[in-house]
């Protein structure tokens, strides 16, 4: 199965980088989940949790400020102003 | 002890304390430079991703944004000067300045206003001690920015930038800083900030290519629109492109504190060096007067008992 390969940035540091089945974040326009071969996107993040099921079927959760995130060729980066992983 | 050797000896004591001073400061130097590049290279990856969704914006929409477009006429420039808070850094605020200099002639000669800004105490006693205005300064954090710190910069930037001549407002932003390119190579330069020619920012120090990237974007869905978007990204890429250059800027003040230290360790070491010698001449001048001075004594007495 086609994979996504996963950035959260934060603007001093590199939060989380990997590669996921899935990704749903809050847009400004509401939930947006995405999988492999998602169109390419870019959207505001509203603020809130960040979802990212590893490929190992782990969820690791990220609470993001403000910022955007893009989607193209199976790569999906969240780009926070501030962003931190929740347990 | 005569008293030539003894003001040897207290000029070797002095110089010996100060050079030990300046060898710790020189040690500290060096271990600050590797956590400021490291800072660096922690932020580059933010300013990588915004750089790249502004250059999407930008080539797949033509949205016309007041940042992007060139004003018709430009009567005022901001120059924000990033400089250091302390001294002790060699030549380092010095080189930023003539650079800042420079830029302003040339814009003054360009029939421009140009409004000033500056980052770091010793920039902003340079214009203050010169009575020359400063729109704003900001001290207190030239070693260690934080993101904080370059918000607040680009919110008074940008604030100033919408204004209108009238009052007060700027039409493009230049930024003057030092770029730390390796412990030993550090160039003042400016770049403008506002209006934005969106560029591939530089790496940070030590990352090398920005990921070589290929640069054929795919065709985007923008969410909710390309216009808010662009709103949104815009004011972060200024904050992030004004980060960059206030670390790279940190980094290159420690890689220059470092170097003025070792200078100033090895000009104590020559100078010690130098009085050892001198102390050790007016040594040996003592003991030669004294001998020949006992030998003086003796034939003296060895002439006066002789002739009784």
């Amino acid at each position: 199965m086609a994979e996504l390969t996963v950035v959260v940035v934060s603007a001093d540091r590199e939060v989380w980088s990997g590669a996921a089945t899935r990704v749903v974040a809050r847009t400004t326009e509401g939930e947006i989940g995405i999988l492999a071969g998602h169109e390419p996107v870019m959207g505001l993040v509203a603020g809130g949790e960040v979802r990212i099921l590893t490929t190992e079927g782990n969820t690791i959760r990220a609470q993001a400020n403000g910022g955007f995130l893009s989607v193209a060729n199976d790569r999906v980066s969240v780009v926070a102003d501030a962003a931190e992983i929740v347990d | 002890m005569g008293a030539q050797q003894r003001v040897y000896k207290a000029k070797i004591n002095s110089t010996s304390s100060l050079r030990k001073i300046f060898k710790a400061m020189e040690l500290i130097a060096a271990s600050r430079i590797q956590k400021a590049v490291a800072r660096a290279q922690a932020a580059s990856p933010y300013a990588r991703e915004i750089t790249r969704a502004v250059s999407v914006v930008a080539t797949q929409s033509n949205v016309e944004h007041t940042l992007t477009t060139e004003p018709e006429s430009i009567d005022r420039a901001a120059v924000v000067v990033i400089g250091p808070d302390r001294g002790f850094a060699g030549a380092y605020a010095a080189n930023v300045i003539r650079e800042a200099e420079e830029l302003i002639t040339h814009l003054r000669e360009a029939g421009k206003d140009v409004a000033l800004y500056t980052v770091g105490r010793k920039a902003e006693t340079y214009y203050t001690f010169r009575d020359r205005a400063i729109a704003k300064s900001w001290t207190g954090f030239s070693e260690a920015p934080s993101g904080a710190d370059a918000r607040t910069i680009g919110e008074e930037l940008l604030e100033a930038f919408e204004k209108s001549f009238d009052a007060g407002g700027v039409d493009e932003i230049y930024l003057v800083s030092t770029v730390y390119r390796s412990a030993v190579d550090r160039q003042p330069e400016y770049r403008r900030l506002i209006p934005l020619e969106v560029v591939e920012e530089e790496s940070a120090p030590g990352t090398g290519a920005a990921g070589g990237d290929d640069q054929v974007f795919p065709l985007y869905d923008f969410e909710p629109s390309a216009e808010q978007v662009l709103d949104a990204l815009l004011p972060r890429y200024i904050d992030a492109r004004i980060q960059a250059a206030l670390l790279s800027a940190a980094a290159a003040e420690q890689a220059a504190r470092q170097q003025a230290m070792k200078t100033a360790t090895d000009n104590a070491d020559d100078l010690i060096k130098t009085y050892t010698r001198m102390a050790n001449t007016a040594r040996q001048a003592e003991i030669t007067q004294e001998i020949s001075e006992i030998v003086g004594g003796v034939d003296a007495l060895a002439a006066s008992g002789a002739s009784d």
